[in-house]
């Protein structure tokens, strides 16, 4: 992304209206999903649902998870920082209610979410919350990983976690 | 003066913005240009004076209109000798041209440095989507690549995930948030440069759309066209020009919270309690000594966030401190962004805000003036992990 875009986005304000350049679908499929460009660091990240694994970067030294992945350990300062599966499992830490119909086709409302991972506090991953009516999605509410590929990206989603008991 | 704190050797000392519409009929240079010689007849100085230029985020390529003039076009359309000149948008907020020309003018490369930001996305928005996280046959990269994938095509989506955590930590009520905006449009309806001016009521609010909870439509800010300028001089300078100087008394400029947006540390608060404790750490001055606040709007948790954060009320009370908006009005004792705002004066991003410090500071704000010559004002830049603040006073 450019810095343009970046800095736009970062400090944006309302953005209403639909985008002229996108068809006008008629069916019920949902707009396509923006993707994210593969890199060395971030790969794991965004194909491990092919082997249906959630793969976060973790220190092969002291254990701590860094997300965003880069190949270094803030904690210790160790260089041996690799994927590794995770439960998929966490808690919501924050999410939105989408009401706007910011495209054609997009079907409102829909959730959008921080989740924190089960295995370490402040290592939060962006998702929509699925297989649940929006007006369910709760604060704290625990969630279990599901992916959705996309091209060759097994896109990370979040639904309800039976297994957790009620919230 | 304190030789640790540059910035109260700084001042404003004239201001300027053009025409600000919903659809110009004038280019985006133009609009810069006729911002930048009000500003500079307005300090009492001429094209020569100006010998450095500040901007941010600087000139881009864009079709959506955030930012289309740059240093370099400003430059060579008023044909400028410069000491000094910078423009880039990895800063403390938008109000880091300002910290910029502070450092130029203590290094002694520059005396006067016009500082400018102009937007075009009133009329860019009619031609295109301004979507920055959707571009057809392109990938996301970089740290908004993690939101992508995720139907977020707005900054509305990404902020309004920690003005929900706000919402949830402080139990803010709907007719408190509501306030912002109705307390803005009400001074936008004493503003004839304002967009929006017919007053709203809490039913309005209400009416509203709702955008992506908990933000309703007149939570955002409104998209417009217009360029504002400032020029900062150097105090000495200043002593001896027209206006009274407008003390650049204290910044914050830090970045001490983790700068991702899907990992801020603070998600209630934003990244802006640090900023601002750096700010109160440069000044004997004290939120109570404050009479004036133009605090960043981009949304209306923003400047929710900034009445805690700038420590005007305590962390979480911001709702019961805006109760009925009789305190944030022109009448109250903090009356809060007085022109109306992003919200309703139009999306000038920060320098609206800094325009409208100096308007009432030099007493010029008409039907809006703010009683009893008020000389002392708290300012600030962005949302997310971003921020930037400032104190002025007027000398
Ligand atoms: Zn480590």
């Amino acid at each position: 992304m450019r810095l343009h875009d970046l800095t736009r986005a970062m400090i944006n304000g309302s953005t209403t209206g639909p985008a002229p350049g996108v068809d006008r679908d008629m069916s019920n499929a949902m707009p396509p999903r923006a993707l994210p460009l593969l890199d060395n660091d971030n790969t794991a990240y965004w194909t491990g649902g092919a082997n249906a694994e959630l793969l976060i970067h973790r220190c092969s030294d002291c254990g701590y998870y860094v997300h965003p992945p880069v190949n270094f350990c803030p904690d210790c300062e160790g260089r041996k920082v690799a994927p590794h599966p995770v439960s998929g499992k966490g808690t919501v830490e924050t999410f939105t209610v989408v009401h706007q119909q910011w495209v054609p086709g997009l079907k409102v409302p829909y959730v959008l979410a921080l989740v924190t991972i089960a295995e370490q506090d402040g290592v939060r991953l962006a998702g929509n919350i699925v297989n649940c009516e929006p007006e369910e999605v709760s604060f704290g509410m625990p969630v279990k990983v599901l992916f959705e590929q996309n091209e060759d990206v097994w896109v990370p989603l979040f639904e309800p976690d039976p297994d957790a008991g009620a919230a | 003066m304190d030789q640790r704190y540059p910035e109260k050797n700084c001042a404003i000392t004239g201001i300027g913005q053009s025409e600000v519409s919903r659809g110009a009929t004038k280019s985006a240079l133009e609009l810069t240009v006729d911002a930048a010689l009000e500003a500079i007849a307005d300090a009492g100085l001429s094209r020569a004076d100006i010998d450095g230029i500040a901007t941010w985020p600087g000139a881009s390529d864009v079709t959506t209109g955030f930012s289309p003039v740059g240093i370099p076009s400003l430059q060579d359309a008023l044909r400028l000798k410069l000491g000094w000149y910078c423009g880039g948008g990895e800063m403390p907020g938008q109000y880091g041209a300002v910290f910029e020309a502070i450092g130029a003018i203590a290094a002694n490369l520059c005396n006067n440095v016009l500082i400018f930001r102009t937007v075009y996305e009133a009329t860019a928005r009619k031609a295109s989507f301004a979507n920055s996280l959707l571009r057809a046959g392109t990938r996301a990269q970089g740290m908004f690549s993690w939101y992508a994938p995720y139907y977020n095509y707005a900054a509305a989506m990404q902020q309004a995930l920690f003005f929900n955590r706000y919402v949830h930590e402080s139990g803010i009520k709907p007719e408190q948030q509501a306030q912002i905006a109705i307390n803005q449009r009400r001074n936008a309806s004493l503003n004839p440069k304002a967009i929006y001016r017919t007053p709203i009521t809490l039913d309005d609010y209400f009416n509203g759309r709702i955008i992506a909870t908990p933000l309703r439509i007149f939570d955002c800010d409104l998209p417009c066209d217009g360029a504002t300028a400032i020029i900062v001089s150097r105090m000495d300078i200043a002593r001896d020009l027209p206006n009274p100087p407008i003390r650049i008394e204290a910044v914050g400029t830090n970045m001490h919270y983790r700068n991702e947006w899907t990992q801020l540390d603070a998600l209630a608060t934003q990244a802006q309690p640090a900023v601002a404790e750096m700010m109160w750490s440069r000044t004997d001055l004290k939120p109570k000594d404050v009479r004036l606040a133009q605090l960043y709007d981009g949304f209306s948790f923003h400047t929710i966030n900034w009445l805690e954060n700038f420590g005007f009320c305590k962390r979480f009370e911001a709702g019961d401190f805006i109760a009925d908006g009789k305190r944030i009005a022109l009448e109250g004792e903090l009356p809060l962004n007085t022109s109306g705002g992003a919200l309703s004066a139009g999306r000038l991003h920060a320098y609206g805000a800094v325009h409208e410090a100096c308007t009432q500071m030099w007493s010029r704000a008409g039907e809006r003036q703010v009683a009893g010559e008020p000389d002392v004002c708290a300012t600030s830049t962005a949302g997310g992990p971003l921020a930037g603040a400032m104190l002025l006073v007027r000398d």
